[in-house]
């Protein structure tokens, strides 16, 4: 597996983990209260903060872990990049008219931000995804 | 899911038959990871045309005598 192959993996396992604890702490925060009125700003700009350390802790672990003989990154390493990119564009693109949609129809901020941190999440899944079958299946 | 490129290779014949080149030594002379290398051996991917050029180059033949492009049946 290469370096950056077990990059994108590391990744995948971040977002999904810091997404499921974001969850976890606002469900835990609403506790009978409506979603809308739940102090959603802090956890997730902390979320955000730790899975950027997450991810590059996680790659420096895995490395020492298991190390890559090769660190380097190569012409294919791009190709597979560009088309986890592309991948993961796509999807952006139909994920964000959820937050488009709910700040037209004026919702509250909650709902929006959400849907924004929802549509991201899902663009890192698709993208990385993408990446991890190139690398699997081949391009 | 078949393989994603119709073109087909020789690199693991050739690499023998120069002192059992291995994988890794193929990379490092065309300046790609072994990852790579094995990518393209199992028809993974599709190398450009100019790393063609240069594992042709590194085995001393032609384009032709290590990927191949079979007509349709």
């Amino acid at each position: 597996m290469s370096n950056e192959e077990k990059g994108a993996w590391v990744y995948l396992v971040v977002v999904l983990g810091t997404y499921g604890a974001y969850l976890a702490v606002i469900l835990g925060r609403a506790g009978g209260v409506p979603l809308a009125r739940v102090a959603y700003v802090a956890p997730m700009l902390w979320i955000i903060g730790i899975s950027i350390v997450l991810t590059t802790v996680g790659r420096v672990v895995v490395e020492i872990a298991k190390p890559s003989g090769d660190r380097r990154s190569d012409v294919r390493d791009k190709d597979v990049h560009r088309f986890g990119g592309y991948v993961g564009g796509m999807v952006l693109a139909v994920a964000m008219a959820v937050p488009f949609g709910l700040a037209m129809a004026k919702a509250d901020p909650f709902w929006i931000a959400n849907a924004m941190y929802a549509a991201f999440v899902v663009w890192a899944l698709a993208s990385t995804l993408g990446r991890l079958v190139a690398y699997r299946r081949g391009l | 899911m078949g393989k994603p490129t119709k073109v087909l290779n020789s690199i693991r014949a050739l690499r023998f038959a120069h002192g059992e080149m291995t994988q890794a030594e193929l990379a490092a002379e065309v300046g790609v990871t072994r990852q790579t290398i094995i990518a393209i051996e199992q028809g993974r991917y599709s190398p450009s045309l100019e790393m063609a050029f240069e594992i042709a180059r590194v085995f001393n033949v032609t384009l032709d005598e290590v990927f191949q492009y079979p007509a349709e049946a």
